[in-house]
């Protein structure tokens, strides 16, 4: 699996997310700069990693979603490239309208970093045949935006294509207000595109993959997009 | 030319940082406020003689960037 992860200034989370990477698909991911109009021949997967790109001004993601680097993003989605957006990623992802809907200020208005338990709603996706369907995975978050709404529309069809691929839930599964810590509507943590092969999550997988991080439920999604290529090439 | 653009949350949308001002502003002891929500005042200075095609750039400013439109209003003020 050939990666690349974009680089914005202000990102921060670009060298866990090569770490992952390097880790789980024993291969090298290119840094591309957020300047540059091209992705390296050959990327299978584009990540936009996690941090404050442009230091969040005007909305988060909103200043990133429009720089150079994204008309090639676009077209590599468009061609059916599979493009992992977390975090900060996610919220550029949604203002590049590769996914529908905004990250929103955290219902409870305080910056959140902590673990949380996601409920894996399905594992048919190249992102989660890593995990059963139903499985609950604990992962970091740390976000004071991640707070997910859209128009009833558009989470009535998220939901009947089933499209919501994390959901934060209790230790044991259950979907409970109680548990979705930023207010998220339905609880969505991580959502896909219409295609099936842009996904956006909140949370950071990437931060537990190695027993020295405590847990390793985030190899999950590396070790199943590896498999998905291996199975393609 | 001078113009400036209003962003706003469309109603319905959830204004977290609107609540949390219009607790400080009860807590403050300011009466009869009943509601606050928070918007964004951008102040441009833009050339061009022509009227209509300078706030064509204005409209194409804030749907492209200024507002996200899934969730925001604009308005557009010439001076």
């Amino acid at each position: 699996m050939r990666s690349a992860v974009v680089v914005f200034p202000g990102i921060n989370r670009e060298r866990d997310m090569a770490r992952a990477l390097r880790l789980i698909s024993g291969r090298e991911p290119a840094l591309v700069w957020h300047a540059d109009a091209s992705l390296p021949p050959g990327t299978d997967l584009v990540v936009l990693p996690g941090g404050f790109a442009y230091g969040d001004y005007l909305r988060c993601g909103a200043i990133a979603a429009r720089a150079p680097i994204m008309d090639a993003v676009r077209d590599f989605a468009a061609k059916g490239g599979l493009v992992l957006a977390i975090c900060n990623g996610f919220q550029i992802a949604c203002e590049a309208g590769l996914l529908p809907g905004v990250l929103m200020r955290n219902a409870q208005l305080r910056f959140i970093c902590r673990d949380v338990y996601l409920r894996v709603e399905r594992s048919d996706t190249p992102f989660t045949r890593g995990y059963n369907a139903r499985q609950v995975i604990r992962v970091p978050v740390a976000h004071g935006e991640g707070n997910y709404i859209a128009d009833g529309e558009t989470i009535a069809r998220l939901e009947g294509e089933g499209r919501v691929l994390f959901r934060y839930s209790s230790p044991d599964g259950m979907i409970d207000p109680n548990w979705n810590h930023n207010g998220a509507m339905n609880g969505i943590a991580g959502i896909i595109n219409e295609r099936g092969n842009v996904l956006g999550m909140m949370p950071h997988p990437e931060n537990h993959v190695e027993a020295a991080m405590g847990r390793t439920d985030g190899r999950g999604l590396f070790a199943g997009l590896v498999d998905h290529f291996k199975v393609a090439a | 030319m001078k113009a400036r653009v209003t962003v706003t949350l469309k109603p319905g949308i959830l204004d977290p940082q609107g609540k949390a001002i219009e607790g400080a502003l009860r807590s403050l002891g300011v009466g009869g406020v009943t509601s606050v929500r928070q918007g964004k005042v951008f102040d441009i200075e833009i050339e061009g003689a022509d009227r209509a095609g300078t706030e064509a750039a204005l409209k194409s400013a804030a749907e492209k960037l200024l507002a996200n439109t899934v969730i925001e209003n604009y308005r557009i003020e010439m001076r």
